[in-house]
């Protein structure tokens, strides 16, 4: 009987510790679910999905207090690969997701007021108060966050051209061909 | 059967590779005639895209003079190419223009007006087997020389040795598999032995032991021209059979060596390097005649009158070539650049012909019907069989199809080489390639967007770290000046309690001095402002009323007619005047001096006396009116007596404008007193 118990809590107190240290040891830094949906967000850091950046909504439906169809630069494969990784239902894109466009100044409108700059959260435009600013228009994400703070109403949103560069092969479709009236 | 022409062609020392289709080979219409020159069009335009790689950087500008090899456009950056004016004229323009692409998208171009002379820069050959490699090869950067074959990558990056690779076989594809396109073999035909000559270059600069030539076995001339060439060499021609599509450097490489390359791996990594034919010409061109890339031998053939082999200056639009080939038949319906395999159709028959193009057809419905509807897949797996890479076409033409492009990749669409064999063997007539050229897009655009967003939330973490880490800084910075300003204050309160009577003594004095600092500011100032003859501020703007008060003077004098050479009697009026005033001012400054005297008893801090005279301003004003008033009255009682009885009225009135002078010199003088006192009244309240 005493032997039994003995054995007993040893076992338990040997196997406490081993988890205990296993626990110290393998311990995992920040939730790496988080990670992951960041991972998936196109990170504009546009805030359209009610949450100041792409972190704090992968955040927010880490813990389950977001949905997953928030984010319309992510598109509808966004929402695809959240509901993927999650393992819930696909839902609808929540508005409605627009053709990638980067920032231009007016340069000759601008008036220097930093203001642009404090509000771009990927630091992609370039100037100094009382100077000219510029986007550099490869880091933009196109999160039209700096659009409302000018004063001057210098920023507007240009969509990104087509150049033989980035031009994409089309789904093939059959063309459809005018044919004559017969008789 | 199959097994015994694999083990012939084995002893051979050819090997087959998995697939392959046997399309027509349409190319001896384009071989009965020699290559032809044609003549110099109106215009040639040249795009910057003409390689894989960055745009090169125009070192010209419009309306410049350039000679034939003249460079147009250096290489920048690691894989670039340069671009050379193809001949002499003037650069018209640089400007965006359509190009030779499948997208029909304009792109940078750079438009060459030739004057018709045709003149070349100064070029010579060089010595290549007496000079350094390495230079040899920098020098080719300036060539403008690229893969000819089609993918157009630029050869200097192909030459150069590394160290890490060490090449030691060189495959020259000659091997020309598409249908329709016979430029390489009348080529070879014609031009052996520069061809040779520009291998023995490349076998030099990688210090290659073997090199092989795959010619399929269609191009008998060819085959035999370059047997000849090769005689005194070391140099292998190896006879490919007729497949397509052995053309493709993987395949060939197959072919002749017997030796597949990893699909993740580059043909380089197991020591082997692929040029094209045309290539090896364009290097024999530039090291041992100095000219640069900037013309290739194009096939113009389909609905032609005459199809035929030209050598194209870089530049010439694609219709100048269909006239100078007997112009085309009328029921031609599109332009295809490249074979009617991997080609692509043209926007228009007005884009010039580039680095890349090799061929151009003029389709009709006849050569080219179009394609019957495309029927559902029925998974006969014909695709399969014919794929040269041994994909799995059918399985990558249901993911593609349904956009499951992760899936697609798993089936790796990547090393499909998109060269139509599928596409050709269809029963269904599913354009397959073009699914698979879709599929690839999209994948390659949703790569970039991700390295995209990677970047981006780089900078956007960059971003918030700084904000922190400044908001920090901040609060320290703030911290210690709190805790710097609090240790002051100790240290004061402890030299206070140590030797408080010496501190309050020494405060006062200070704030003694720095009063008569003040006062001896002030006075200076006025000095300065007499000094420059610079007019007190309330003088050069004075208030309404005083401006008002003047101009009442001003009238009343005209209104009398003073003036000074009047008369005796009056300049001894103004005298009187004058004294009159002067005593009531006197007697002003003595009242004041007296209301100071009793404001002095209850104030304990006298510098000046005459200053803290002034202390109580109300009462100083009131005095100084009362004396004014006496003086006033004291005019009019002293000038009365004095008065002739013709000018009693003249006398009058200007008694009663001294009166008004004396009046307004009280009023200054009291104004004065006031602001003194107030200054005074302000260093008590400091001094509390």
């Amino acid at each position: 009987m005493l032997t039994a118990l003995s054995i007993m809590l040893g076992l338990a107190i040997a196997l406490g510790l081993l988890l205990g240290y296993a626990a110290l040891k393998f311990k995992v830094d920040g939730d790496p679910l988080i990670a992951k949906i960041d991972a998936i967000l196109p990170q504009t850091q546009c805030g359209q999905c009610g949450y100041p950046g792409c972190k704090p909504y992968a955040t927010a439906i880490a813990h389950g207090e977001a949905d997953i169809n928030q984010c319309p630069p992510g598109g509808d494969a966004g929402v695809r690969a959240l509901a993927d990784l999650l393992g819930v239902e696909y839902k609808p894109l929540n508005g409605e997701p627009k053709p990638k466009s980067v920032a231009f100044i007016d340069e000759n409108t601008c008036i220097g007021c930093t203001l642009c700059i404090q509000a771009c959260p990927v630091d992609a435009i370039l100037g100094a108060a009382k100077h000219m600013h510029t986007i550099i228009s490869s880091e933009c994400t196109g999160c039209e966050l700096c659009v409302a703070p000018c004063p001057v109403d210098c920023i507007s949103m240009t969509p990104v051209a087509e150049t033989p560069e980035n031009w994409k092969w089309k789904y093939p479709t059959i063309p459809i061909v005018p044919v004559a009236h017969q008789g | 059967m199959n097994a015994i022409i694999q083990f012939t062609q084995k002893l051979n020392g050819i090997f087959k590779f998995h697939g392959g289709v046997h399309p027509p080979g349409n190319k001896s219409s384009s071989t009965q005639a020699p290559i032809a020159d044609v003549t110099l069009p109106a215009l040639l335009t040249l795009p910057l895209r003409q390689h894989v790689g960055h745009l090169p950087k125009v070192k010209i500008q419009v309306g410049e003079h350039v000679l034939k090899g003249q460079l147009l456009a250096e290489a920048e950056g690691a894989v670039s190419a340069a671009i050379h004016a193809p001949t002499s004229g003037t650069i018209v323009a640089i400007e965006e223009a359509v190009i030779p692409h499948p997208s029909s998208l304009p792109d940078y171009c750079i438009r060459l007006q030739p004057d018709g002379k045709d003149a070349w820069v100064a070029h010579t050959g060089q010595d290549w087997r007496n000079t350094e490699r390495s230079a040899l090869i920098q020098s080719l950067t300036g060539s403008g020389i690229v893969g000819m074959g089609g993918a157009t990558f630029p050869t200097q990056i192909k030459l150069r040795t590394d160290g890490k690779s060490n090449i030691h076989t060189l495959v020259i594809n000659a091997a020309e598999c598409e249908p329709y396109i016979s430029c390489d073999d009348m080529l070879m035909r014609e031009r052996a032995d520069g061809i040779v000559q520009g291998v023995l270059i490349a076998q030099h600069l990688m210090s290659a032991e073997k090199v092989v030539i795959g010619i399929e076995d269609n191009k008998p001339l060819a085959i035999a021209a370059m047997q000849e060439a090769v005689k005194n060499t070391d140099i292998q021609v190896k006879i490919v059979p007729t497949l397509y599509p052995s053309g493709d450097a993987r395949r060939l490489v197959y072919l002749l060596l017997g030796q597949e390359i990893a699909h993740d791996k580059r043909s380089t990594q197991e020591g082997i390097q692929v040029f094209n034919v045309a290539t090896m010409l364009a290097l024999h061109r530039y090291f041992d005649h100095g000219e640069p890339s900037i013309s290739r031998i194009v096939t113009i053939t389909g609905n032609v009158a005459q199809p035929q082999n030209f050598e194209v200056l870089f530049g010439t639009p694609v219709s100048h070539l269909l006239a100078a080939a007997g112009g085309v038949g009328t029921d031609t319906s599109h332009y295809i650049m490249g074979g009617p395999m991997m080609g692509f159709d043209l926007p228009d028959a007005n884009v010039p012909v580039t680095k890349a193009s090799n061929c151009i057809i003029a389709a009709s419905p006849g050569l080219f019907p179009s394609a019957p509807p495309a029927m559902p897949c029925i998974r006969c797996t014909r695709c399969a069989d014919a794929c040269p890479v041994s994909l799995q076409p059918q399985e990558l033409y249901w993911f593609a199809k349904s956009d499951n492009f992760e899936k697609a990749r798993d089936y790796d669409l990547f090393d499909c080489i998109e060269c139509g064999a599928c596409s050709y063997v269809c029963p269904s007539h599913i354009p397959l390639v073009q699914y698979y050229r879709y599929a690839k897009s999209e994948i390659i655009a949703t790569d970039k967007a991700k390295e995209a967003a990677d970047l981006a939330r780089e900078r956007n973490e960059a971003r918030l770290a700084r904000i922190e880490r400044e908001k920090q800084e901040r609060a320290q910075k703030h911290a210690e000046r709190a805790q710097g300003a609090k240790k002051a204050a100790e240290k004061m309160v402890a030299a206070a309690d140590s030797d408080q009577a010496q501190t309050g003594a020494t405060a006062d004095e200070a704030k003694k001095a720095a009063i008569a600092a003040a006062i001896a500011r002030a006075k200076a100032q006025k000095e300065a402002q007499a000094a420059t003859g610079e007019a007190p501020k309330n003088m050069a703007a004075p208030s309404a009323s005083v401006q008002q008060e003047i101009a009442d003077i001003d009238a009343r004098r005209a209104a009398v007619g003073l003036s000074e050479a009047d008369s005796p009697a009056m300049q001894d009026a103004d005298k009187q005047a004058k004294i009159a005033a002067a005593i009531a001012k006197a007697k002003a400054a003595k009242a004041a001096a007296q209301t100071g005297h009793s404001a002095t008893s209850a104030t304990s801090a006298v510098v000046d006396p005459e200053k803290q005279a002034k202390t109580d301003p109300a009462i100083a004003r009131a005095r100084a009116a009362k004396a004014a008033a006496e003086a006033s009255k004291n005019v009019s009682e002293l000038a009365a007596p004095q008065l002739t009885t013709t000018a009693s009225a003249d006398q009058e009135k200007q008694a009663k404008i001294a009166a008004a002078i004396a009046r307004a010199k009280a009023a200054k003088a009291a104004a004065e007193a006031a602001k003194i006192a107030a200054t005074a009244g302000n260093t008590d309240d400091a001094k509390e």
